[in-house]
């Protein structure tokens, strides 16, 4: 069925769809309407979960973790504050190898208080373990969550699907709300070997010996590693199913292309028309939209960018004293594999600022006449001058 | 005679508790009144080190071994999980140490308790952060030794009791190791309610109270018969019932037999007497009430 909602609504249908079986929840803004669209559904009869209304994002992580232990599907979402205080459940939720799924709407981190678009707070939490998916628009929340759950169960791993605050979750879209039966056939029951049972009593997370935690250590590696082909072909099914595929990674105008954008989210949408117009005005230009962050698909990205001549990247998010953590991923992923392409690294839409098509063409201008990669992030383009434009 | 419980040890022998470990005489009992049909939330403490290490387990029920502080959110969410799934007869057990529950934990028991959740919470007290070498908590009592407060506590012990009482949760109770059939009955008694039922068990540890192992029971019974610890319940947060009546034995003989309190002077034990005999006339007070 087609509706109209908002990244928030598409989210909370999509984890409805997949019918979780216990949903933890504290609210945060911008979260909070996944949090009242389900509670809607709750009070209606119509959510088929237990909700747990608790006292901290701390304790929905933890409760998702143990309802999880017991086989149950489980689902959260969080923002910015609440997923810095899960931090160290969500070590434990990888570690544990149980499949929750967490929206994370993005946004920005105090100090100062801020309640806008940024990609610290998920990034933040890079090496706990999770996947991660950062989505571009309403319909790719939707479909991503559903995804999520399936690619979770198979590797026993927790999935973070990260969407920006406001430019998706309170922005309105027309998104395809695909039937029940259909995603009830994609998605079968959660079933794992091992949970919490009564009749086969076991204990879950005693200490290790040093030797035992690191083989545990590679094992959740070595799962990561596999989930990158799994989230491959579950996508494929999914775009079997329902028609709508995404990929790991979207290329756009990316064959020909010299200077090519490298970004994850909305900037993706707003670049897609930038890079038209270029098109237009003859540019080789084009786009590669990080979709899957953890783990990250460096064969592919290596593939994609291998005839690019110079990379911009453009995100939301700073690591202090050191660069935007997507750039650093990228330039990680290409050392040694593809030399000599300078990476210009752009730090723009801190804490919800808009980056326009202006910005983009700006950042291709900008980027097209460097010939080596800055040590620094960019931190502002509105000097055209010192960019000699 | 051995009474029902004897025949059901849900505790596998071979843990690596203390000799003489008053807690894990009470873990023992709580695991056999709550029976086969159960699981359990252990959390870092003495009680993570009893349950020993991987991949053995002296648990005969299942058992999740969480993170420091949610007990409360970790037992709530199996709770609420083997409802989705149709299991309303399986118990939920909370087993945690007094800094697990009075200090890190108590955010997560606070909201359990206000959201009523199907669970027994045991806090295991012994008085301090035993597992990571005898640091203070908020249930050290006053002026007792440890190694944070060497000079003795300044400050007072936090009344997990009554705080879970004011939830106004079906069931809080006090408990000791020391008294195994007052504690089998509790928890039984906590197993017949829906909602969140709350056991402070005292739990003596010679290790961090400075006495010799083989007087563990004498220790835990003259808490309760100085009146230091009184034993007994409070039902929907305002029915309160004594389950054991004191011998009222003077409240030095219970301090100096151990070593944490053997600075106190006879001024400092007199003090105490003094509170006890005050904190007692309230309990009763209130038990008188009904
Ligand atoms: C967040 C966090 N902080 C600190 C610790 C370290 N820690 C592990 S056990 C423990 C003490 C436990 O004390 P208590 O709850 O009183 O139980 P006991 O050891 O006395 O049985 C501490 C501080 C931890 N595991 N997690
Ligand atoms: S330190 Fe105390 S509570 Fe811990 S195992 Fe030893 S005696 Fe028991």
């Amino acid at each position: 069925m087609r509706m109209f909602l908002t990244g928030n609504h598409a989210a909370a249908y999509g984890a409805k769809l997949s019918r979780p079986q216990v949903i933890a929840a504290y609210p945060i803004t911008p979260q909070s309407p996944i949090y009242e669209k389900i509670s809607e559904w709750d009070g209606q009869g119509a959510l088929g979960a237990r909700m747990m209304r608790v006292e901290s994002e701390h304790s929905a992580m933890a409760a998702s973790i143990s309802a999880s232990l017991t086989g149950a599907r489980t689902f959260t979402a969080t923002a910015s504050q609440g997923i810095a205080l899960m931090h160290e459940l969500l070590h434990f939720a990888s570690g544990m190898r149980v499949p929750i799924v967490m929206v994370n709407v993005n946004r920005s981190l105090a100090a100062p208080w801020s309640f806008w678009s940024e990609q610290t707070d998920s990034l933040s939490q890079r090496d706990t373990g999770w996947l991660k998916f950062y989505v571009a628009d309403n319909q790719e929340t939707l479909d991503t969550v559903i995804q999520a759950f399936k690619i979770s169960e198979t590797v026993f791993l927790p999935t973070m699907v990260v969407l920006e605050a406001f430019y998706i979750s309170h922005f309105m879209e027309p998104v395809e709300v695909p039937d029940q039966k259909l995603v009830d056939d994609f998605l079968p029951p959660f079933e794992p070997a091992f949970r919490l049972d009564t009749d086969n009593p076991a204990a879950f997370s005693q200490t290790v010996t040093q030797s035992q935690y690191a083989q545990f250590r590679i094992q959740r590696h070595q799962a990561m590693e596999d989930a990158l082909e799994v989230a491959g072909e579950v996508d494929m099914e999914y775009q079997k199913a329902f028609g709508r595929g995404y990929g790991l990674l979207e290329s756009y105008r990316l064959e020909d292309a010299e200077t090519v954008l490298v970004t994850a989210g909305t900037i993706g949408c707003t670049a897609r028309v930038a890079i038209d117009e270029l098109r237009e005005e003859g540019k080789k230009v084009g786009m590669l939209r990080i979709r899957l962050f953890r783990p990250f698909p460096k064969e592919q990205l290596i593939t994609s960018l291998r005839h690019a001549k110079k990379i911009a990247v453009i995100e939301r998010n700073l690591s202090p004293g050191q660069e935007g953590i997507f750039c650093e991923e990228l330039k990680s992923a290409l050392y040694s594999r593809v030399n000599g392409i300078p990476v210009c690294g752009f730090v723009l839409g801190l804490g919800g600022t808009n980056v326009s098509p202006l910005h983009i063409k700006k950042v291709f201008a900008i980027t097209e006449q460097m010939n080596e990669a800055p040590l620094k992030p960019i931190l502002n383009i509105e000097d055209e001058d010192a960019f000699g434009i | 005679m051995l009474s029902e419980y004897e025949y059901r040890d849900n505790l596998y022998p071979g843990h690596m508790a203390c000799a003489g470990c008053g807690e894990v005489l009470g873990l023992k009992l709580v695991l056999q009144a709550v029976g086969e049909k159960a699981m359990a939330v252990v959390l870092p403490s003495c009680l993570g080190i009893i349950l020993g290490p991987f991949p053995y387990t002296t648990f005969k029920i299942p058992v999740f071994h969480a993170a420091f502080e949610t007990a409360a959110s970790s037992a709530a969410g199996i709770s609420n999980a083997l409802l989705a799934q149709g299991d309303e007869e399986t118990q939920v057990v909370a087993l945690a140490g007094d800094g697990g529950t009075a200090d890190i934990g108590f955010q997560a028991l606070s909201g359990a308790a206000d959201r009523d959740e199907n669970i027994i919470y045991c806090c295991f007290d012994n008085e301090a952060y035993m597992n990571t070498g005898i640091q203070s908590s908020s249930s050290t009592p006053q002026l007792a030794w440890t190694t944070t407060t060497p000079l003795g506590k300044s400050l007072k012990k936090k009344n997990m009791v009554e705080i879970m009482g004011a939830h106004k949760i079906p069931y809080a109770a006090s408990a000791c190791s020391c008294f195994p059939d007052d504690l089998r009955r509790k928890i039984s008694e906590a197993k017949k309610l829906k909602g969140t039922k709350y056991i402070h068990i005292l739990s003596p540890c010679p290790t961090g109270w400075r006495f010799p192992a083989r007087l563990t029971p004498n220790v835990g019974r003259l808490a309760v018969e100085t009146k230091y610890y009184p034993l007994y319940e409070i039902r929907n947060g305002q029915e309160y019932t004594i389950t054991h009546h004191p011998k009222n034995l003077p409240v030095e003989n219970y301090l100096l037999a151990q070593g944490r309190f053997k600075h106190l002077t006879k001024k400092d034990l007199e003090g105490i007497q003094k509170e006890v005999d005050a904190r007692w006339g309230e309990l009763t007070r209130r038990a008188n009430k009904k």
